[in-house]
């Protein structure tokens, strides 16, 4: 679990006693899912690339690419920045007002590995974490079962340190982020149909040969989400 | 997709149209012939790093995979 280091801070609102912020011993909300993707891993990679702007990513301002990298080891390192608009209910906006002013900035390292065909994304927010911090950790792997399969597991922590709200804010902050991920597979699965229905005039020109390896075809081109079980048959 | 600054969008653009063509057909091919974006990713850069700097956006010094370090799993 993430560590929560103990510091106190004094917030004067409007009109009322001070509130304490310290350390609390909550140890905040644990969140997992696992979802069948019914597209090949390497082409819900090329979607997670191309997924903003979709139609369930209003809420997603900006994107940014900071860092990339190939190692030695061929793994492909990246750093994203992005920033998102900062939605609170209405009880949290009249406590935390200062809150609501600014977009939350969240980055999202990830490293690609083609040898095994895994892909880990670990994605965190850089400011509001006096009132709350989310950390998401999601792994896609090729189905060994299924190659023409993609399995996602999604994982997060999230936690609140404000001394006497933190339930209410990790359980706000879980519901959002409940919201946020029905929201994050819908726009990979419409990222994934856009791939999957074009003419690839992107990908070659005159002097490149059309891609032929990696050519995915599931037998259903409509990619779609569903709980199954794991093991191989 | 905006950029977090306003003026690279476009610098943006062109950076992600190289990689995304880079990614399928070269990287995940196994194909090691070297990065064709080095000089779009540059200028982005340039662009980029100047408005996370004017908004004050705390990524300096912030670890790879951030909090609780992660490694790849086999």
């Amino acid at each position: 679990m993430c560590g929560l280091q103990r510091r106190t801070t004094v917030v004067f609102l409007f009109g009322c006693r001070p509130l304490l912020l310290r350390s609390g011993a909550d140890m905040g909300r644990y969140f997992h899912s696992e979802v069948d993707i019914k597209s090949p891993w390497h082409q819900v990679l090329v979607a997670f690339w191309q997924r903003y702007p979709n139609p369930h990513s209003a809420h997603v301002l900006t994107e940014d690419v900071l860092y990339r990298e190939v190692t030695p080891s061929n793994h492909l390192l990246s750093r994203k920045l992005m920033t998102k608009t900062n939605r609170l209910p209405g009880w949290a906006e009249r406590i935390f007002p200062t809150h609501m002013a600014r977009a939350v900035y969240i980055l999202e390292d990830s490293i690609v590995d083609p040898q095994t065909n895994t892909f880990i994304t670990k994605t965190w927010n850089l400011n509001h974490n006096t009132l709350m911090t989310v950390v998401e950790r999601c792994l896609f792997q090729e189905d060994i079962c299924r190659p023409s399969w993609t399995k996602l597991r999604r994982e997060a922590w999230i936690f609140s340190n404000v001394y006497g709200l933190a339930r209410p804010i990790q359980e706000f902050g879980l519901a959002r982020f409940k919201s946020n991920q029905t929201k994050a597979m819908r726009g990979l699965e419409f990222a994934l149909t856009r791939i999957q229905t074009e003419a690839p005039p992107h990908f070659h020109n005159d002097q490149e040969e059309p891609p032929d390896k990696h050519k995915p075809l599931p037998p259903q081109t409509t990619p779609t989400s569903s709980q199954t079980p794991r093991q191989c048959v | 997709m905006n950029s977090v600054g306003e003026a690279c969008t476009d610098l943006k653009r062109d950076y992600d149209q190289c990689f995304n063509r880079w990614f399928a057909e070269k990287f995940l091919k196994g194909d090691r012939s070297g990065d064709p974006c080095t000089e779009t990713f540059r200028k982005y850069q340039l662009c980029v790093q100047k408005a996370i700097k004017e908004k004050d956006i705390p990524v300096d010094g912030v670890e790879f995979m951030g909090p609780n370090k992660d490694k790849p799993e086999s």
